[in-house]
This record gives C-alpha cells, structure tokens and sequence, in this order.
C-alpha cells in the first residue's frame, strides 16, 4: 500500500504525518490526530455526521482521502470554542435546544458556519437547504433552524458593533 | 419458543388510585425559583456543552492500548445451505489475528446461538444454514481497521442457495420452513389474542355499519445517526471483562452476557457511554456484540467493532411489518360500537421482538384508542420469513404505532362512510372525561384523559372550520388539499411488575441519589439517555423534590459498576419508571432531612413545614434550616443514634402504566401532476401530563413528529422476492431532511397521570406514534371526493400519482 507524506494545518497547528494513500480525512482526523468530535454515520457520503471545513469549505470527510487535504487547512468542531469562549453557532445550539444526542451536531455546526459564511442573514429556507446535507435523527430540525438564526442574529450584531 | 395458542390478555387488578378522573389545565405547574429550576423550567440542558464543543464520548471514540478491530463477513443470500467456509487467505494476512465462525463459538459452550428478548433463539454465527440476507457468518479480528475490512473480502464462503420466503402470507404456506432447527416444521411462531370474540361477534351482528379496510404498516428502520457498536475489553489476569456498548440497557445486557457467557456477573461491566440515538434499535442483543466480546475473550486484548450503516440498515433489528386487516361497527347514530381485527406479524428470522415477554404483539392491544366501544377482539399470529430478526420499536412503546395507525385510520374511513366530519365523529365517539378510569374493551385501564381538550385546542389552533371552508373551495376548483386528524392513547411506561418483564426480570427502573457534605449531590440511575436530556430532566427532579439547584446534581448513568439496577431506556418508559424512583428516592432522603432539622432547631418534627428548599418552624418561617445545611449537618452534627449521610435508593414499581394521549391535525396540498404530498402545516396538541421541562418536552415532540412523518412519506426497508435489501444506505433508504421536515406547531393540554409521583406520563414517542395516521387521514381526505379510501404508507409520489390516475385526475 503505498504512503505519502501530508503537511496540512489542522485548527490553526501545523500538522505533518505519513498516511495509507487509502486513508480517508475522517479517520486521519480522529484515530491519528484523536479529534473524535467529527463523527462518522454512513458510507454514502450521505448523513453528514463528518463534515469538516477544508480551506472553509464544508466537506464530508468520509469521501475525501488525508493526502488530498495536503497543504490545505482542515478545520473541525474542535476549533470553535479553543479560546474557552463558545462561537455563536455553539451557543444557538444550547441555547435553542438544538441538538438531543448530540452525534449530527459537530457536523451540523461546521454545515451551518460555513453557510453563514456565505450568507450572514439566510432565510429560514435558506438555512434549511444550508444543511440539507446533514441527517440528524432526533430533533426534527426546527430548533437547529432557531439555532442558526440565533447565530446569523448574533454575529450580525457583533458586525455592526464593530462597524459603529 | 411456545405456542401462546389462544392466550388472552394477563393483566391483574390495579392497586387503589392508579387511574382517576383528574383536572385538565393548559397551566405548566412552577414549583421552585429559577435558581433552584425544579418541575416546569425550560432549563438549558447541562449534557449540551460537551456536545457543542466535540466532547461527547462515544463507543467508537473509545480507544484502548492494544486495541484490535473486528470486522463482519456477511451472507449474499437470504437462504443458504453454508457448505464450507475457507478462512486461510484472510489468517495469512499480516496483521489478521483471527477468524471467529460458528464451529468455533460452538465449541466455545454452544455460543454459536443465543436467546432473544422474547426467549426465541437467534443464530450468532451460522453452521449450517443462513436464514436472511448480510447476515453474520464470521468474524475477523486484525490489528488495524483496514486491515479487518481487507482480510473479510478474503474470506471464501461456499454457499448453496435455498429458496427463501419473503412475504409472510406465503410464509403460512410452509413450503419453505425458515428454521428447519425446531421441532415443529412451521414458520407460524405464535398466536395472541386479546378481547372478547364471543361479544365482539354479537356486537358485529347488531350493526347498523360495518367497515373493512387492510393495512400494511411496512418494515423501517430506526437508523439512528450512530450505528452499533462495542469495545470488549477483556483481561486474562483479572478475568474481567469491560465492555462499551451501544446499550439501551445496560444492566440487562449485563445479565443477558453473564447468562449466556457462563462469566460471573460481578466481573462483567457495561459502560454505555454517550449514545448517538437508540429509537429502539440499541435494545436488542445483535450477534456482532457477542462476537465482539468472544474476540476479546480469544485475544486477551480489548476489541472494537463499529458496523457501518449498510451492515446496520440490513442486519439489525427492523420495526413494525405488520399486515392487518381491521373491521369497525357502528350503530344507526354513528356510534361506534366494535372493534376487530387480524394480523399477521412478520418477525423475519427469529422473534427477536423487544417486548415485554407476555405480550408477543406487545400493546397492541391498546388499539380501541381514543373510543369507548362496547367490544374487541384482536388476533395476531407471528410469522419467520427469511428476513433479518425484529422487531424493534422505532420509538415507539411496543406496537402502539400500529394500533393508532389501524384504529385512526378506521374511524376516520367510518366518519367518511357515514358523511361525518371527522372531528365531529372523533368528538361524538371519544371516551368522556367522566369515564376515567376507563376500562377499555381489551382490558387496560386508562389512567386519566381528556380527549375532547386535547381536540378542541388543536381546531382552536389550526381553525379547522375555516380550513374546511377553504378546502371546499379548492375543490371546486379542482385543487387537492386534505386534512387529517389524529387523536391518539399511548400507553407507556412498562412497567407494572406483575405484567411486565423481559426474560424473567422485572420492569422497574431506579435511582439512588446522595447528598455531599456541601450540600451538592450526585444522582445514578437505571436508565439510558440517548438524546432524551436526562442528566437535565433528572436533575430538575431531584431539585423539585429537595430544593437543591439542579445545577449542583450530577446526573450518572450508563455504568453498571456505579449506577443502580434498571431496564433501561425505551418505550417512553424514563420519567415513568426512574423518574418516579427519583421522585421517590428523594422523599426518602427528605423524611431524614427532617429528623435532622427538627434535631437541628430543637423542635419536634410535627413543628416543621417544608418550604421549596428548607423545614421552616411553623408560625415561625425565620427559624429554618436549608437543605444544604441539613446535608452539612448530617456528615458533622447528625441526631445520636442516626446514621451518618443522606442518601437514598428506591426501586420503583409502577402500580399502572401512564396514557399520554393528544390530537394532531394536517393540512396536505397534493400536486396532482406529480403525485407529490406537501405537509403544508401540522399542529400536534399533545397531554403528557405535568411536565418537567418544557423546553426539552417541545425537542422530544419535533423529533417525535420527524419520525412520524418519516415513515408517512418517505421511508421503508424494502426487499426483492429473493430478500435481497433494495434499501441498505441512506442513498436509498430517505431519512427526512431539514428540506421535507414542516415547521411543527405545538400545543398542550395537562392531565397529570393520578398514580406517578410527579404526575408526569412520558412524551418522547406520543408524536411518532400520533403523527402518521393524521397525515395518511390528510392525503386520504384530499381525494376521497375521487373514490380513495386508503393509501398505504409511505405514500410516495409514486403511490399517490397512481391512484390519481386510477381515479381519471391524472394521466
């Protein structure tokens, strides 16, 4: 099985190991670097539970292998709260009952920010085609909508401080 | 597994004041202040921040020193004779440790099958026969994940392909015996009924209106975002053997594997640490568990196996498949009058049904609903097909799903037939207010309801009378726009001892609580949250009862080396059964308190009152003691000749089961083109009792409703005439989006349970349960005007657009 050697930056650190070529980014991600917060649910690129930001695009890490994020930047559930102060897609979630078990919401954070990235103030329409590539079996979606309209909400607030 | 021929239902009299008329209130009882956040607090839940933040523990997060993967080779025939199995290719790989078969478990002390929940045998690694398909015929264990998934493709298997027996009519015809291993050469299992025929017959005879309708309620999957799985940590020196497990119950599962294992049960410990959703599916005892724990026990070294999600979508445990076929009678008034109704149970491979063991159709039984009916009679008969083993639940509480579904349906085809509204018909027909405690025709007593507040508040809601206004007028127009009610019993909390048990042990669950010197409190109990929010909901309980902060109590469950003996989590049956020991445990721990606060005070104990969080003296509220001075006092000042601490333990046996209930009302737009169903509102009044926190109560009810409408439109496990799974991935297998999920509406009505302690009924499954028959009714309603008087589920486009063209809509 032949091997490459992959530089990436994983959270902000700088990151360099030999990998199977086979070796898919979400198991690099929590069995060789130990970030379990990305989840696995499915093999058909399906469910969502392994999103991952590469280069700030949300990518299902099951179907991307670690040597195609080479000299890119992975960025996971684990990076949000990493100065001790919870984004604000993580407080809507608790503060919105976003989430029950808790498996889907890793991936379902990652989905939203990089939705909101995109567009900072989505419908609630919008918000639900944003993570329509996320399966979450436990709260029927509606408080993970409220979740991410308390975010787009809160970091539009924080926007116009800065701007004023 | 014995012939239950002719079996009636056991239920035993009821203890005084376990069901009542009870006041009904749309009022959420508060109790305590904000900072202590007792009952009825929207308390943000304290498992959330791990979750947030990545910091979750999962099986399949769990990684040990040494740890080695097992992986499954699986059956590519739904019935086969196994002629050889050829594992030298895999053992020759470098890093393939071992390969478990069936010969091997067997002479590991006849390991090779193990019982069921319902004491029906289950193959773990087949010697001579499979009997469905991708079911487990080895295991391989290497020492690196992708090692374990290489070695199982160079595993060779020769098999002979028998034929299989698929649907479970066929089945009855025994020209295929699924499991040629019993005595009896039959594939009929059971035969269970409930009721009364005799009376039923005659009230059938007396009718004014008899209908029929069949029904197929078809296989689903729970298809819980985390799959199965284990870590089997076994140590040759200690002999003992740590298992993490996707466990719904842990303490059973424990004793299940001491039982089956011959291991002393004292060595065995179950950690089911955070679980990523059960519905169910976490319930039953699967063959790759015991293969993984046999591996570890082999190798000395601990051993994981994750199935991934085609393995756990075709192998593990289905829900529902029950082919019914209903008749209801009513009088010349449009009363109904009688119910009865045939099934026919497909159990797949083996009756591996998580049920209580006198109930092989579980409380199915409960299928006269919402009505008060003169007679019943239900006649179920389980059936092997060559399909994987079941059923599971789907969140539900044991075959209810499928009784609402048929008794909802029926009344809403009688109310159509007689020209009734449906509403008015439910109204009409409803068990009173004044009738509770009801004794339903089948034999359960409800234990407090209120059907018509329940109704009432979802037309207020929706504006029903405008909504059929409206329809009326799209359908001059042409337009097809449909509503459908629900108006659902369910009955959880399993439960009574005296009825309910799994393999011999009894449903009660547990709490013990303790109270540090600080006045901060640690809280075990015998269930399993797998998304329920019970590390919140428990500590608002325990803060409820003794006035502590639910912040400062520590919810645990899961291990069962630390947290008290308990059945588990399913069937809605948590706040029923532990919630109610933790209620109980509580008032334990507060009679001492007393006597500790009359000794503190120098009053006698008849001279104090309880005040949120302290004993006050009465007439004299400035002399108290808080309950966080109590727990002080008892480690350093406790009355001579009391024992040291405060703590409590309390195993509750519920004296009946509770009936939450509600009504839920659809509104569907048909695209007549296309066949498609658009959900375009949904309001779900739903009575569960007091509640505990209303925040999570309105979670559980989305989810509740999501897998109500999942499988309404989207979702079944469907097989060739092979038994071939045509839908193994979430490809094929459509578990809702954000995208098809309505914007649920909610409302409430309170009727507390009379016998729990807290007068709290469950709530988790009351929407999957409630949820599908009202959108079945909608849809029907939208083209009954046409000639439609059913349509199965899930009601695809496809379904749908065929009936329209049957009907001359579409072309």
């Amino acid at each position: 099985m032949s091997r490459h050697t992959i530089k990436l930056t994983v959270n902000g650190e700088a990151v360099e190991k030999e990998v199977e070529s086979r070796l898919l980014l979400v198991h690099f991600v929590r069995e060789v670097l130990d970030l379990t917060g990305t989840h696995i649910g499915c093999d058909t690129t399906s469910c969502g539970a392994c999103t991952v930001l590469l280069d700030g695009r949300a990518v299902k890490s099951c179907t991307v292998f670690a040597a195609q994020a080479d000299g890119r930047s992975v960025e996971t559930i684990e990076a949000l709260a990493a100065d001790g102060t919870l984004h604000p897609l993580q407080e809507g979630f608790w503060e919105k009952h976003g989430l029950q078990c808790g498996y889907c919401t890793p991936g379902m954070i990652l989905s939203a920010k990089h939705l909101l990235e995109k567009n900072p103030d989505p419908t609630e329409e919008e918000i639900r085609w944003g993570i329509s590539g996320n399966l979450c079996r436990c709260t029927g979606y509606n408080k993970i909508v409220e979740a991410i309209r308390y975010a787009a909400d809160k970091q539009r607030e924080s926007t116009e401080e800065v701007s004023a | 597994m014995t012939h239950l021929d002719d079996r009636t239902e056991p239920h035993s009299p009821l203890p005084e004041g376990a069901s009542a008329q009870v006041a009904t209130t749309d009022e959420i009882r508060i109790r305590t202040p904000e900072k202590v956040c007792g009952m009825g607090h929207p308390m943000k839940r304290k498992e959330d921040p791990r979750f947030i933040q990545g910091k979750g523990r999962y099986v399949d997060d769990v990684k040990l020193p040494g740890m080695l993967y097992m992986d499954i080779v699986r059956s590519p025939y739904a019935h086969a004779k196994i002629k050889k199995i050829d594992a030298s290719a895999a053992l020759a790989m470098d890093g393939v440790l071992a390969v478990i078969t069936g010969e091997d478990l067997k002479a590991a002390g006849d390991l090779h099958w193990m019982p069921t929940l319902m004491s029906d045998t289950q193959m773990v690694l087949p010697i001579e026969k499979v009997a469905y398909y991708a079911q487990e015929i080895c295991a391989v264990v290497a020492t690196e994940r992708y090692i374990a998934a290489d070695a199982i493709e160079k595993v060779v298997v020769d098999y002979e392909p028998l034929e299989a027996v698929v649907d479970p009519h066929l089945a009855l015809e025994d020209k295929v015996i699924v499991r040629d291993d019993k005595e009896k050469k039959t594939n009929h299992i059971w035969h269970w009924e409930a009721g009364d025929k005799a009376a039923t017959d005659r009230v059938f005879a007396e009718a004014a209106h008899v209908i029929e309708q069949t029904m197929h309620i078809p296989r689903i999957h729970v298809s819980s975002i985390e799959t199965c799985g284990m870590v089997a940590n076994y140590s040759k020196v200690t002999e003992q053997m740590q298992i993490y497990m996707t466990s719904q119950a842990p303490h059973a599962h424990r004793t299940v594997f001491a039982l089956v294992s011959g291991l002393p049960e004292q060595k065995i410990q179950i950690i089911s640490p955070d679980i990523g959703g059960g519905f169910g599916g976490k319930v039953p005892v699967y063959p790759g568990y015991v293969c993984c724990a046999v591996a570890s026990l082999v190798t000395g070294k601990p051993v994981k196996w994750i199935e991934d999600r085609s393995e756990n979508l075709q192998a593990d445990s289905f829900a529902r498949d029950y082919h019914i076929t209903a008749e209801m009678a009513a009088d010349a008034n449009g009363k109904i009058t009688g119910l009865r109704v045939k099934t026919l149970a497909d159990c797949g491979a083996a009756d591996a049904a998580a049920n209580p063991s006198k109930f092989p159709a579980g409380l199915y039984s409960i299928c006269t609903g919402s009505y008060d009916m003169k007679a019943a009679h239900i006649a179920v008969d389980g059936v092997y097909t060559n399909k994987p083993p079941g059923g599971v639940a789907y969140r539900c509480s044991f075959r209810v799903t499928e009784a609402v579904h048929m008794i909802e349906r029926m009344t809403d085809i009688m109310a159509h037939d007689l020209g009734e509204d449906p509403a008015d018909f439910r109204l009409k027909n409803f068990i009173r207010p004044d009738q509770f405690p009801y004794k339903s025709p089948t034999g359960w007593e409800y234990d407090s309801g209120n059907y018509k507040a329940a109704l009432d508040e979802a037309m207020k809601l929706i504006d029903y009378r405008a909504l059929r206004e409206e329809q009326a007028a799209k359908r001059e127009r042409g337009e097809l726009m449909g509503i459908g009610i629900s108006s659902f019993t369910e009955v959880v909390g399993a439960g009574p001892s005296r009825d309910f048990d799994i393999l011999g042990i009894k449903m009660f669950d547990s709490a013990e609580i303790r109270i540090h010197p600080t006045g901060k409190a640690i809280a075990r109990f015998g269930t399993k949250s797998q998304g329920q929010g019970h590390e919140t909901t428990y500590a608002q309980i325990v803060a409820e009862e003794l006035g502590l902060p639910a912040a400062d109590v520590q919810v645990e469950e899961g291990d069962t080396d630390t947290a008290p003996y308990g059945l588990g989590t399913y069937a809605s049956r948590s706040t029923p059964t532990a919630g109610a020991a933790g209620a109980m445990a509580a008032r334990k721990i507060k009679a001492k308190a007393k006597k500790i606060a009359a000794h503190l005070l120098e009053v006698g104990e008849e001279d104090l009152e309880w005040n949120v969080d302290k004993f006050q003296v009465k007439g004299s509220p400035d002399q108290a003691k808080t309950i966080q001075e109590i727990a002080f006092a008892a480690y350093t000042n406790h009355p001579q000749g009391m024992e040291a601490g405060l703590e409590a333990t309390d195993y509750y046996d519920p004296p009946n089961l509770t009936f939450p209930f509600g009504s839920y009302i659809c509104v569907v737009d048909i695209d007549s083109g296309t066949g498609e169903v658009h959900v375009r509102r949904f309001v779900a009044v739903d009575d569960c009792g007091n509640i505990i926190n209303p925040l999570i109560v309105e979670g559980q009810i989305h989810g509740g409703l999501t897998q109500g409408l999942a499988p309404a439109l989207f979702e079944e496990i469907v097989y060739d005439e092979n038994g071939q799974n045509l839908t193994g991935t979430l490809a094929d297998y459509l578990v809702p989006t954000a995208v098809e999920s309505p914007k649920w509406e909610t409302g409430r009505t309170i009727t507390p349970s009379p016998h729990h302690p807290l007068g709290a009924k469950g709530v988790g499954e009351s929407p999957t349960v409630g949820a599908p028959p009202a959108i079945v009714n909608a849809v029907v309603d939208a083209m009954w005007h046409l000639g439609v008087r059913h349509v199965e589920i899930p009601m695809t486009p496809q379904r749908i657009w065929a009936q329209l063209r049957e009907h001359g809509v579409t072309d």
